[in-house]
């Protein structure tokens, strides 16, 4: 078995116009921005994307958005130091925005990819983010019901990869990317490395690679923070 | 009176002060974006507090030099951030763990409005604008303890102490202490309970300013805080 892509642009290959795409990151850190940009290459339009944030300056996510190709976008702050290019498309009407509490967001992600269809969660009880969901009341306290949420894709950023798709993070980097791994038809991770199989020692793999469809290797990927100090614009 | 409290109230910095004087040895805590994130600068020496941040660190540290910026090692607020021995990484589901699990002693956050039935609200005016939640709606549900640090008043002198919230919720009764530019408030049996006050203002201009009863049991104490 060998899972191994030979460039972003064939990882993205069959992500088509109205695609789920779950998409890593907080921030930029975890963000596969290579892969990101080759969506925007690929062209793809009226996409549903997941992601925490709502991209920052020009670039990673911002640009799929400034491209257009994004009709609605699920994440919990949509705010960053240069957010102009979703709050200008968002005021003009142009994209649809779902707001989820970070911890919903991620656990509805995790239920998804464990075949958890709905929880129950104490988080947005009582606030206008709860209303029209089912409330129920276990030992005295209220919850609230929320869905698992799903993919066609996952376009996520790991460390190393082997070619059956075992994955390690880096640092901080891990954040929602080993979740929606597990939530999509079908999820590409980037990596700095692929490295053969037996590599990775068993108990540091982070995401198995069952939950891998396709590696693809980004020697020195581009940190989104560091695009933006440059004053970077894609494409 | 609001020149008057200008002229008197504390500043965020010793607010954050007076905030870290209350976390204990051993505490696991999560700092909200922003204002209650200077708390960590202010904590007591001789105190090992263990600092959460929603996207999957334990154990973080200041911010490194400038240059030294790592971009994977950042908090909830995206800035960088160091190591302090110890720490630990791990994914979303289990940093969230963490919170709803009611793993984490004392999460502190800022307030538009903070209700006497320990209501919330933090995370839109209501008035239009994108909204952003992030993880505050999470943060209240979990921490043993929710604080807020907040000026006593809006820019336009208006309580944010007050009966009922006005602004979209954050979570219902959630809130337990509030550190305040003029006072230290517990929320107790759906009421406001004056812990600390600043000596140059009185008890009743404080009243004058706080949207609810201020309760007083037994006594309270000056609010203490050094200059910064």
């Amino acid at each position: 078995m060998d899972k191994t892509i030979v460039s972003p642009a064939a990882a993205v290959a069959d992500i088509g116009d109205g695609a789920t795409v779950m998409i890593g990151g907080f921030g930029g850190s975890g963000a596969p921005v290579e892969l990101i940009h080759a969506l925007v290459d690929a062209g793809p339009r009226n996409l549903t994307v997941v992601n925490n944030n709502a991209g920052n300056g020009h670039v990673g996510l911002a640009a799929l958005i400034e491209q257009g190709q994004v009709a609605r976008l699920i994440c919990s702050f949509p705010r960053s130091t240069d957010p102009k290019v979703f709050t200008d498309l968002y005021f003009a009407g142009k994209i649809e925005l779902e707001i989820v509490p970070q911890g919903t967001l991620a656990e509805r992600i995790r239920a998804g990819g464990a075949g958890i269809p709905a929880f129950y969660t104490p988080t947005s009880y009582g606030t206008e983010l709860a209303e029209g969901k089912p409330v129920a009341e276990f030992d005295g306290r209220h919850y609230v019901q929320e869905r698992w949420l799903k993919a066609d894709f996952a376009l996520i950023k790991a460390e190393l990869g082997d070619p059956l798709g075992n994955l390690t993070y880096r640092m901080a980097a891990l954040n929602f990317n080993p979740l929606m791994a597990m939530a999509a038809e079908k999820t590409i991770a980037q990596v700095s490395r692929i490295v053969p199989a037996g590599s990775i020692d068993p108990e540091h793999v982070v995401t198995p690679g069952i939950f891998v469809d396709g590696v693809v290797e980004i020697s020195e990927p581009k940190q989104e923070e560091v695009l933006n100090r440059e004053g970077a614009v894609y494409p | 009176m609001s020149a008057q409290l200008d002229a008197i109230k504390l500043s965020n910095a010793q607010i954050a002060w007076r905030a870290a004087q209350d976390i204990e040895d051993g505490a696991y805590v999560n700092l909200g974006i922003g204002f209650p994130e200077m708390i960590a600068k202010f904590q007591p020496e001789g105190r090992d507090v263990i600092y959460h941040t929603e996207n999957g660190v334990l154990g973080f540290g200041a911010a490194p030099a400038e240059g030294e910026e790592d971009w994977d090692l950042i908090n909830a607020g995206k800035k960088a951030v160091t190591l302090k021995p110890s720490a630990a990484f791990f994914h979303h589901a289990d940093s969230f763990a963490m919170v709803r699990g009611g793993h984490l002693d004392l999460a502190v956050l800022g307030a538009y409005q903070v209700a006497e039935n320990g209501d919330l609200a933090n995370w839109s005016t209501g008035k239009g604008g994108v909204p952003a939640v992030g993880g505050a709606m999470d943060l209240v549900h979990g921490a043993r303890r929710v604080a807020v640090v907040t000026d006593h008043v809006t820019r336009k002198g208006e309580p944010k102490l007050v009966q009922r919230c006005s602004m979209p919720l954050t979570g219902l009764a959630c809130v337990t202490r509030i550190y305040t530019s003029l006072a230290v408030v517990d929320i107790e049996n759906g009421h406001f309970v004056l812990r600390e006050k600043l000596l140059q203002i009185s008890f009743d201009d404080l009243q004058a300013v706080t949207g609810a009863e201020l309760k007083v049991e037994g006594d309270f104490a000056d609010l203490a805080v050094p200059e910064l």
